[in-house]
């Protein structure tokens, strides 16, 4: 226990150097830091010179936390108005008489076709709605749609169950790009943008002023139609809230001229003539095909601008509108032009996003947090090393040299891990800090028992190590598990005290078995001691 | 070189002796908890019961707590909490979770909630923090810490099981139980914000007191096939005995580090120390006073009775 061979001793030593070099960064600050990278030369491996400091947490750095999920009711509705279309389309093609209309429900359509000759037509050009999901399992016949027939001439089309996780997740990574679009254009540092569970989207934007924006932001699903106000005695038409008539809903009519996935920019700008803020649009050729024709024939009308089932806008067609291009005042203030761009730029989300968690704190509070948390760290690092000393003298030097060398090891690791720090994170670090110590109290414990036992010094040092590491792996393991636990079941801030607690616990052990007993070594190699007490 | 004794070196205090007072005092106290937990009832926070949480800050001067009470109430979300957090300048509101109305979703009108607090006091008041959690996160976050505990306490019982013998492992997690039930009925008690960090302090608490449960059992179990001649009573006192020291040592360090955070740590890490020094607490006691002697009740018995036992069942078919 007492005998390291030089290589040994080496090793030791460049482990816990190394931790300490991973730590070096967070001295630096990031213009440093990044000097610093550009300064290395190409041959020197970039292991050598780390330059990735500990990030901060949310809670620590201040920024907003928000959950959104996946309306799936309202996607999956969404989904059976297009299956509805299909159907419609290959009724149309056969021409078959349908008795009643086509019943549709967020489960899929429903259609009854009592003549046989006319259904023996219609389902073959139904069975090709059964498309195979792409990625089902081998041997699984994985179709997004299921057509069935029932008694009395009923066909239902229906959402299978793999169907409508396909569906989901596909909405899921669709809604992620044009999240992530809108938030790049908040710009803000590194936001984190991911999906999370079944239907859910995380994301984390550090160091936010306004979160209420960043909310609208994410929210709106900014689905954008070109319509026209509806005539007196149309059929075809809805009543829509609008903002800009006075409030009171409208007739719309429901065909819709041009959709916002038409639109190839969208930018905020003034109006020449009144100075109000608004927002300048093109659409791509076909767009500009269908809204050149339909303006040429509707002179004289009035538009509705519709987004997200609300009227923002109804201009009146003064002129055919042919190059494509066009503007949208509504009243806006300049940054909901602005907001409304970018919105309009990054597309329509595929369906309704709800908030069901948020979690945001100011900057001011981050401060305070870091600095309580650095506080408590020093005052109880203090408290610890003044006890340990009192209690055990020249060994209780060595196990706060041990735990300095524990601190810096998390600190580095945390660095090199990419792992984020948060305030119940530092609260780890505290409770390492006195639990580290048990390590040191276990081993000067066994060993003091040990030569009451009557051994020599050499024999008690190397009992008393080898006996107590034993219990200190044992003792650690547990609190391991328990830290892995609260590490894949926890979020956020819970993660983090799991992530640092676990890292004290390795790094403990670590320096229990190594540093700790080398140290001993050394002393009693360059003391001889005859007996440990004095 | 040892340069002070606090604790006396070589105890032989009959722990063995006591477990007739601290059995029955456990059990009064599991029982006072379990009382207080369906009496009193836990303080839950917003992570586990939904609900919006704001931390405001006022710009100038302390803040008016009677004035936010009254204009947080009049937005009609229902009996809003207000209290002072830390400091006179700093106040936290709580709005209970809402249900659905008009054509918003519970979730919409937790969002208004936000809108409008924001709406009456951002002139005079710094939002430093706003947490709003809606009834299925909730859910989920009962579920998920529920479930975090019980994987915890299964997993260190295989560990155990696997390390030790079996009358180590059920020691151990009755033990823990112990300290669970306790620790539960503290936040009852003395009705402490129960959220996800709790659920951070309860797992650090049982890995604590599991620590300290190792260590005793590993002596435990290397005293047993030491002494071959002692009593299971004698072995049991002799373990804890040797190691009380170290016991009492490694309490008083990660004591002093908790009491660290519970003055300096910040108003949000305070009800976790505090939970934390109490369930240290505890899980030295029980480590000691539980733990140990129960392996009594489980059978644990010497070497030297297991090979008479032995010797016996090998005598016995001869007969």
């Amino acid at each position: 226990m007492l005998r390291f061979k030089t290589s040994t001793t080496i090793a030791i030593l460049a482990a816990v150097a190394f931790g300490m070099l991973l730590a070096m960064p967070n001295l630096l600050s990031q213009s440093q830091r990044d000097a610093l990278a550009a300064a290395t030369p190409s041959f020197v491996p970039s292991f050598l010179v780390p330059t990735q400091g500990i990030v901060l947490g949310l809670d620590l750095q201040g920024g907003s936390h928000v959950l959104l999920e996946v309306d799936v009711e309202e996607l999956m509705r969404r989904e059976a108005q297009n299956l509805r279309d299909e159907v419609r389309q290959a009724l149309r093609e056969t021409r078959t008489p349908l008795e009643g209309g086509i019943q549709t429900t967020v489960q899929g359509v429903q259609l009854r076709v009592p003549d046989e000759a006319a259904r023996a037509q219609l389902l073959p050009l139904l069975d090709a709605l059964e498309v195979p999901l792409e990625n089902a399992a081998i041997g699984q016949a994985g179709t997004a749609v299921v057509v069935t027939e029932g008694p009395g001439g009923l066909i239902s089309a229906t959402f299978t169950e793999a169907g409508v996780t396909e569906r989901v997740s596909r909405a899921i990574t669709q809604a992620i790009e044009v999240l992530r679009q809108r938030v790049d254009a908040l710009g803000t540092t590194e936001p984190n943008i991911q999906r999370q569970g079944e239907d859910r989207i995380l994301v984390q934007v550090p160091g936010l002023q306004d979160p209420e924006r960043l909310k609208t932001i994410l929210g709106e699903t900014a689905q954008l139609e070109f319509r026209f106000l509806a005539n007196p005695g149309d059929s075809d038409v809805e009543m829509l809230p609008s903002e800009d008539l006075g409030g009171e809903p409208v007739a719309v009519e429901r065909q819709i001229i041009v959709g916002g996935e038409d639109l190839i920019d969208a930018q905020p700008a003034f109006d020449q003539q009144t100075n109000e803020p608004i927002v300048n649009f093109r659409f791509n050729v076909s767009g500009a095909q269908r809204f050149g024709d339909a303006t040429t024939r509707n002179v004289g009308r009035q538009l509705a601008i519709v987004l997200d089932d609300r009227v923002i806008s109804a201009p009146r067609v003064q002129s055919p509108i042919t190059g494509g291009s066009g503007q949208i005042s509504g009243q806006f203030s300049v940054q909901e032009a602005n907001d409304l761009s970018v919105l309009l730029r990054a597309g329509a989300l595929p369906a309704r996003l709800t908030i069901v968690e948020e979690r945001t704190v100011g900057p001011g509070l981050g401060a305070d947090s870091i600095r309580a948390g650095v506080t408590a760290a020093i005052v109880g690092s203090l408290l610890v090393v003044l006890f340990m000393v009192a209690s055990y003298g020249f060994f209780g030097v060595l196990a706060t040299i041990s735990l300095t060398v524990n601190v810096v090891l998390i600190l580095g690791l945390l660095s090199a891990l990419g792992a984020t720090l948060t305030l119940p994170g530092i609260a780890g670090i505290v409770l390492t800090i006195g639990m580290a110590v048990d390590s040191n109290v276990l081993i000067f414990e066994r060993v003091r028992e040990e030569e009451r036992l009557g051994r020599s010094a050499v024999s008690s040092l190397d009992t008393g190590f080898s006996r107590a590491l034993g219990t200190i792996l044992d003792a650690n393991i547990t609190t391991l598990i328990a830290a892995a636990v609260l590490f894949f079941l926890g979020t956020g801030p819970v993660r983090g005290f799991a992530v640092t607690l676990s890292l004290g616990i390795i790094t403990t052990v670590f320096t229990a078995y190594t540093l700790t007993r080398l140290m001993v070594a050394t002393w009693f190699r360059v003391r001889r001691p005859k007996s440990l007490a004095a | 070189m040892w340069l002070v004794r606090y604790i006396p070196v070589e105890t032989k205090y009959s722990f063995m002796h006591w477990r007739r007072w601290s059995f029955p005092f456990s059990a009064a106290l599991s029982i006072l908890c379990v009382v207080a937990f369906f009496g009193l009832g836990m303080n839950f926070g917003i992570d586990f019961r939904g609900g919006t949480l704001v931390e405001l800050q006022s710009r100038e001067g302390p803040a008016n707590i009677a004035e936010i009470r009254d204009e947080a109430n009049a937005l009609g979300f229902g009996q809003v909490e207000v209290q002072e957090f830390g400091t006179p300048r700093d106040v936290s509101l709580r709005v209970q979770v809402q249900e659905a109305r008009d054509d918003l979703t519970e979730e919409e009108v937790q969002q208004q909630v936000v809108a409008d607090l924001r709406a009456a006091f951002e002139d005079d008041y710094t939002f430093r923090r706003v947490e709003v959690v809606g009834p299925r996160v909730s859910g989920e976050l009962v579920q998920s810490g529920t479930l975090g505990v019980v994987f915890a306490i299964f997993g260190v019982l295989v560990y155990l099981w696997f390390r030790f013998e079996w009358h180590f492992a059920v020691g151990a997690v009755i033990a823990t139980l112990h300290d669970l039930v306790l620790t539960i009925g503290f936040f009852a008690i003395t009705q402490i914000e129960f959220n996800m960090t709790s659920i951070a302090a309860i797992l650090t608490i049982l890995g604590y007191s599991l620590n300290d449960t190792v260590v005793v059992y590993d002596r435990i179990r290397e005293t047993l096939r030491k002494y071959k001649r002692l009593t299971v009573h004698q072995v049991l006192d002799v373990a804890i005995n040797a190691t009380l020291s170290r016991t009492i040592l490694t309490g008083v360090t990660t004591f002093l580090a908790l009491v660290a955070l519970a003055i300096l740590g910040g108003e949000v890490i305070k009800g976790f120390a505090y939970a934390m020094i109490f369930g240290l607490v505890v899980g030295t006691y029980s480590s000691v006073f539980i733990a140990a002697p129960i392996l009594i009740y489980l059978g644990v018995r010497p070497a030297s009775e297991i090979a008479e036992a032995e010797a016996a069942a090998r005598a016995q078919p001869a007969e």
